[in-house]
């Protein structure tokens, strides 16, 4: 077999991996905490006035029922699977009946477009300057940047997002600081609506790019100032190879290999900045989702929310370990 | 010892600036067992007064000195940060030791689980562990939790300096003296890997910080406990940006920020100290 179809299976085994141990955490948090979310769910229906004492068992077995939480653990336990598997969490109880499922599938294309352009944009602009100053070392500008991204790198999401929130929303209230798109335009493939929900997402992706930029800079950029002076550089300066090409093809494309295998890694921490930010900004993603379903005790959509992020994070990751031969092509030989 | 200290203060601007930024923070959790008032009291000075000489950093809408509410809060939330990195730091330590020194089927496991535990989303789960825990959720609840969630960045770290020492002579040496594994990884390679385990803790308490902010800002802790998170969740349950009592806000966000920066940069210093190759990098040579 080829090595490459060896570096698929390898990355594929890790994938499931990840699922496998994800959801196992979610079941062990959900199943061996003290709370029973059935009790929950009851005592906050009957805090208010009597209940009929055979209504609340009906009560009680239909979300038992519906929590999958019939039978042993072990049975439990591959309820708990079948279910992921279908993609069902049943109905949602502070949207009854739409299914956690749809509540889920509204939610995901937000999030997935808040994730993926921000993270474009810092990987991109943040190797490309890290790459410049690790290569010119002396530019005043580039070191100025570097203590720029110094700054902004421990900085987490949700402060990120309240400075930007503030600042945008009360000292120069220029941008919208809620929601995904104009209330007053009906969602549709329509230039105001497509703008209104561009318009909507620069906070929330500026906050994002500001967070996660710095550490793509300050990476490449020791990355790059390590390989300037492997003896391939200086051949390739002393044979007099343009110095543009030699950043460029020579030294940014060897360094960017590692920091693609960094952005795999980091996807799940990039993953807890979107949705937080989203929270901050009430953007229509899956962050909010979450924080409603907390907020209203709706414990389908919690675990639908969780389980499915895990999901989605592994398959992006999946898909970022095939792209990685194309800028590392040893992976195809060995 | 001393010495090390202030030649890096003198010559190394990160470290000064860090030490400086960590040594403001410092104080004012120390400040906070002068607190006049008990932390969770409301309503013992006027509320809603701007900075002033009496109240330096004014007052807020529930009747709190924000100077001397910041103090105590900065004060839980840096246990916090130390109680995680501390927990978890002892966790990241045996993987990656073992799991340098061991090598093998035991490495490639070890790994697989780490890289595991680094991709999974740690914000949806510690919800749901939230929401599962309800009014049970704790301080140190969270903080077992979050300490078993943070440690396999800095394992895969260890790990890799464990795997470079594996094959120095010292540890061949130890093994034909009949020392063993538990011996050799805690006698011999634990020292060596320590200083990057300090340089990790930095930003582990920052991580954790950062996370613990988060979960209380939405409202997902104990929110009685006054850390910097549960001061931006008062004010924000009070719409104090929107009332115009900014200095609610601004006092706990600009004291971790100072806080986060502060750490980080102590943390770059001691890699770079660590790390020879960018110390010449920097002398120019």
């Amino acid at each position: 077999m080829s090595a490459y179809a060896w570096y698929l299976i390898r990355r594929f085994g890790q994938f499931v991996l990840v699922v496998f141990v994800g959801i196992n955490v979610v079941f062990f948090v959900t199943h061996a905490t003290p709370i029973d979310p059935v009790e929950q769910a009851i005592s906050s229906v009957t805090q208010f006035g009597q209940t009929d004492p055979r209504a609340v068992e009906i009560m009680r077995k239909a979300l038992r029922e519906l929590y999958g939480l019939n039978g042993t653990i072990w049975e439990q336990y591959a309820t708990f699977w079948k279910r992921l598997a279908a993609g069902d969490f049943g109905p949602s109880l502070s949207a009854f009946p739409t299914p956690v499922s749809v509540l889920i599938r509204q939610a995901l294309p937000w999030t997935t477009g808040l994730l993926t352009t921000s993270t474009l944009i810092a990987w991109g602009v943040g190797n490309f300057l890290g790459g410049l100053a690790g290569y010119y070392r002396k530019s005043r500008l580039l070191k100025a940047a570097g203590i720029a991204a110094t700054g902004l790198q421990p900085i987490p999401s949700y402060i990120m997002s309240l400075v930007m929130l503030i600042l945008f929303g009360y000292i120069w209230p220029i941008l919208p600081i809620s929601g995904g798109f104009q209330m007053n335009v009906s969602p549709g493939l329509s230039t105001s609506f497509v703008w209104g929900v561009v318009w909507h997402s620069i906070l929330p992706v500026l906050s994002l790019v500001l967070i996660t930029i710095g550490a793509w800079f300050i990476g490449m950029r020791s990355l790059v100032s390590n390989i300037v002076s492997e003896d391939y550089v200086v051949y390739a300066e002393l044979a007099g190879v343009d110095r543009r090409r030699i950043l460029t093809s020579y030294v940014m494309r060897n360094a960017l290999a590692p920091q693609l295998t960094g952005l795999a890694l980091s996807l799940g921490t990039i993953f807890n900045g979107a949705i937080i930010t989203e929270f901050v900004f009430g953007y229509p993603g899956l962050g909010t989702l979450l924080v409603r379903g907390v907020n209203s005790g709706d414990y389908s959509l919690v675990l639908g929310i969780a389980s499915i992020s895990i999901v989605a994070v592994a398959t992006a990751v999946f898909a970022i370990d095939l792209l990685y031969p194309l800028l590392d092509p040893r992976v195809k030989v060995e | 010892m001393l010495r090390v200290f202030r030649d890096l203060f003198r010559y190394n601007r990160e470290f000064a600036v860090g030490t400086i930024l960590v040594l403001i923070v410092l104080c004012l959790t120390v400040a906070s067992f002068f607190s006049p008032y008990p932390p969770q009291d409301s309503y013992v000075v006027p509320p809603d007064v701007p900075p002033c000489w009496a109240y330096p950093l004014g007052t807020n809408s529930r009747g709190q000195d924000v100077f001397w509410q910041l103090t105590v809060a900065m004060r839980n939330s840096l246990l916090f940060g130390v109680a995680v990195a501390f927990l978890s730091r002892i966790i990241s330590l045996v993987v990656g030791l073992v799991s340098g020194y061991v090598g093998g089927v035991v490495d490639r496991v070890l790994m697989s689980i780490n890289d595991t535990f680094v991709v999974i989303p740690l914000f949806p789960i510690l919800t749901l562990f939230y929401f599962m825990m309800r009014d049970h959720m704790s301080w140190v609840l969270l903080a077992l939790a979050m300490a078993s969630l943070g440690w396999p960045y800095d394992a895969r770290l260890i790990r890799s300096v464990a795997l470079s020492l594996r094959n120095r002579e010292f540890t061949t040496q130890s093994v034909f003296s009949g020392m063993n594994t538990r011996q050799i990884l805690v006698g011999e390679h634990l020292p060596y890997v320590l200083p990057i385990v300090f340089s990790t803790t930095m930003n582990n308490i920052n991580w954790s910080i950062g996370l613990e902010v988060t979960l209380s800002v939405i409202g997902l802790t104990n929110i009685e406990t006054p850390t910097i998170g549960t001061m931006i969740y008062w004010a924000n349950q009070h719409t104090a940006m929107v009332a115009g009592i900014w200095w609610w806000v601004l006092a706990p966000v600009a004291t971790v920020i100072m806080t986060f920066i502060g750490l980080f940069l102590l943390s770059v210093s001691m890699n770079e100290f660590i790390d020879p190759r960018s110390r010449l990098a920097r002398m120019g040579a």
